[in-house]
């Protein structure tokens, strides 16, 4: 019995970690927010390098073929450095959902492009989860038409992935005529937001798809990395915090020798190391313990998101006034923590849906 | 990551569920120390399912210290209405202490005695003034020729009533630092000088007593440790009381008979769990408590994998588990609503009573084995490296 990363995932960890510390500083990740985008293909271009576009395809599509515990360990990493590259919609969610869900000709057609780090795809499921305003498509004749909302990862995508709400999933190529692509500015501006409107655009039914398993494994896989992503980059908000109390002094003390300061940092640990095990856990369940897999990352979405909205709050307190500056850009780190928790399901939603999970409704 | 205990331990968990099965209808039905308890302990400690990595000198069983089989037996026997191994402060704690920093004389004295049952103990630890900075302690003891001579008082003191030994902290070396003035003592309770008074709690019951020492007189030779180690001495086992109070797999009992409760109880005719707002509280407790079993399992990991390291998420265990479960004992409560209040033998009395009366139980384990803000001391201070508050002088 053995419960922990790896050697090769610590080795991994430690290398995107490096990288980013490298290639993607906070000077870098304000360039990029304030709109440098090409600052951000630059960093894009090293993770592919990394080998990260291919991680979770198999081997006979060029890939590494490792499983979602190594996909968890690079979504906590890439959390950690708020790093401003695709990563859950393009890398785990849709090339997951092409494998699984693809037939022969569309798994040869997409899977080595996306190992290759020729091909972005973005990944449009919030319909399926909930669908705000009147967003939503339909598919009819081999076209789709409609509207899709929030699409993770779908900035300058060569593809897109989309549910509509039985959770078929349909691809469509980003050439293809019939597209209005809509720019949107989230909080979050170490990642990209889009919206779509669909007139009679040819598309493809990702035949397996039919099977609601299908976009099941697909969305417990993205909330998955949704969570690592919090996790990570909660937990450099903490490091951060303990870090700064340690250095600020007041009324001739350092603040982190008040217990005012102590607790809100225990309370933190202790809400947050919980998390990292989580994680890891809801990965195993998801590569060896198919039963569990549906109400542990359901749950791990839900609770992550609640603990990483509290760290980010805490944390940010910590810095006093400092906290609230864009100079220390802390908030960069709150930022993504908001959008995490609210993409692919807010927590109230997603328990519902635990809630179902177990028979609650019955 | 593995979660497999592997193959080589099936024979085992086969062996313990057939055991089980034998003695499935064991009943005890004695007070504390009656013949069967000891013929049930013992016979536990024969087959390895007790005491296991104890020494058979000691009367342990002597097995080798395996975590696996130390889990199979506790799951096995969870899931079972077997009697279970007696627990209480003389096992978890004092026999580990004597273990490491007892006599041999002590060992031989004490350890079998304690682990069969025939003896109980009590914890001597805190003082009316001195709780979370249990360190000013002043309760002492002078040495008079051969004999420790003990005046002061000690309180909340569990199971003061039953026991027949305390393990007792004490002032003998009144000039030195705090830290280092104190020792100690193994105190038979049937000494002359010892006044026990209850202590009635907000449950009702009385659980814990008031110790008042005058001119109590025992052994010298009852000290483990020297003279000035006993903060040493005692902290060795303070992180095995800890642990104990918050086991995620005792919560995961209470939330499996809160979702039947919450599916039983109804409202307007309505079933409670059906009612959005109580059903996401639920769900709420249930993601934390999954946060928890994860945290559990790595610590069984570390304990297993000697290289892990997995410190953090054992300081947290306590401060987490006890929140944890006061809120889940307060959400039946809720979802029962004035039902939820009624108490003692009352009509209507769900379950006993045993929701309202584990919910301030565990307001109590909040406060007591080192309250939750201490904890958040040592959260911060051990595992987060940030200092400790500056002292005032003279304190």
């Amino acid at each position: 019995m053995y419960f922990g990363l790896s050697e090769e995932q610590k080795s991994l960890e430690e290398n995107i970690s490096r990288f980013l510390a490298d290639n993607a500083p906070l000077e870098t990740i304000k360039a990029v927010a304030n709109g440098e985008r090409d600052k951000a293909q630059e960093v894009h271009k090293g993770i592919i390098e990394l080998g990260l576009s291919g991680l979770v395809i198999p081997e006979e599509y060029g890939g590494l073929e490792l499983n979602m515990l190594f996909a968890t360990v690079v979504a906590a990493t890439l959390g950690s450095g708020t790093a401003p590259v695709p990563y859950a919609g393009a890398y785990v969610m849709a090339p997951l959902a092409i494998n699984l869900g693809g037939d022969q000709n569309q798994k040869n057609q997409w899977l080595p492009k996306i190992a290759g780090g020729e091909c972005v795809i973005g990944v449009g499921l919030s319909e399926y989860v909930g669908a705000r305003e009147d967003a939503g498509i339909e598919f009819a004749n081999g076209k789709l038409s409609g509207r899709s909302l929030f699409l993770i990862d779908g900035k300058d995508a060569n593809a897109y992935l989309l549910a509509n709400k039985s959770g078929e999933l349909y691809m469509i190529d980003a050439s293809s005529s019939g597209i209005e692509v809509i720019e949107l500015t989230t909080v979050d501006k170490t990642r990209t937001s889009i919206e779509l409107i669909l007139k009679d655009v040819d598309a493809e039914l990702l035949t397996g798809s039919k099977d609601q398993s299908v976009i099941e494994k697909v969305l417990d896989a993205g909330r998955l990395m949704l969570s690592a992503d919090t996790v990570g980059a909660a937990q450099v908000m903490l490091d951060k915090s303990v870090a700064y109390s340690l250095e600020r002094k007041q009324f001739g003390r350092l603040i982190g020798s008040f217990q005012a300061v102590k607790h809100m940092c225990a309370e933190m640990a202790a809400d947050l190391e919980p998390c990292h095990s989580m994680i890891w856990h809801t990965a195993h369940c998801l590569d060896h313990v198919p039963e569990e897999a549906r109400l542990m990352s359901c749950q791990t979405k839900a609770h992550v998101s609640e603990v990483g909205k509290q760290v980010s709050k805490t944390a940010t307190e910590v810095h006093g006034g400092m906290g609230f500056t864009d100079e220390l850009g802390l908030h960069y780190w709150f930022k993504r923590i908001g959008l995490n928790r609210q993409l692919l399901g807010s927590p109230e939603l997603i328990r519902e849906e635990a809630g179902k999970l177990q028979g609650f409704d019955q | 990551m593995d979660l497999e205990y592997g193959p080589q331990y099936d024979d085992f968990r086969t062996e313990v569920i057939n055991f089980i099965k034998e003695n499935e209808n064991t009943k005890l039905n004695g007070p504390p120390r009656s013949e069967s308890r000891v013929a049930w302990q013992q016979k536990l400690i024969d087959n390895g399912y007790f005491a296991r990595s104890i020494p058979k000198e000691y009367g342990g069983y002597g097995g080798d210290m395996d975590i696996i089989k130390l889990r199979i037996i506790a799951e096995e026997f969870a899931k079972s209405p077997i009697p279970k191994p007696a627990g209480g402060q003389g096992i978890q704690m004092l026999v580990p202490t004597l273990l490491s920093l007892g006599t041999e004389e002590q060992k031989q004295e004490y350890i079998k005695p304690t682990l069969r049952g025939e003896i109980l103990w009590c914890q001597g630890y805190s003082e009316p003034n001195s709780g979370s900075d249990l360190a000013s302690l002043q309760t002492k003891a002078e040495l008079d020729g051969d004999e420790w001579v003990i005046n002061g008082q000690k309180i909340w003191t569990s199971t003061a009533h039953l026991s027949q030994m305390c393990f007792i902290l004490v002032r003998t070396e009144p000039d030195a630092p705090k830290h280092q003035g104190i020792s100690y003592l193994l105190m038979p309770m049937d000494a002359d000088g010892i006044d026990r008074r209850p202590i009635k709690q907000m449950t009702g019951d009385s659980d814990f007593n008031e110790l008042f020492l005058t001119d109590v007189r025992i052994p010298a030779a009852n000290i483990v440790g020297d003279r000035g180690e006993g903060w040493k001495v005692a902290n060795a086992t303070l992180g095995h009381e800890r642990g104990s109070l918050a086991d995620p797999n005792v919560t995961q009992n209470r939330l499996n008979s809160l979702i039947d409760l919450m599916k039983n109880e109804t409202i307007d005719g309505q079933r409670v769990i059906d009612k959005p707002i109580f059903r996401d509280r639920l769900l709420s407790i249930q993601g934390r408590l999954m946060a928890q079993h994860s945290n559990a399992l790595r610590i069984l990991s570390s304990q297993i994998n000697k290289d892990q390291d997995a410190s953090l998420a054992k300081f947290i265990v306590k401060l987490q588990g006890t929140e944890l479960r006061h809120e889940l004992e307060g959400l039946a409560i809720d979802a029962m609503g004035e039902l939820g209040t009624l108490y003692e033998d009352s009509p209507h009395l769900r379950d006993n009573g045993v929701w309202q009366m584990t919910y301030m139980y565990y307001l109590g384990l909040i406060i007591g084995g080192g309250t939750n803000q201490i904890q958040k001391n040592i959260i911060s201070e051990r595992a987060l490296g940030m200092p400790k508050e500056p002292k005032i002088q003279g304190a």
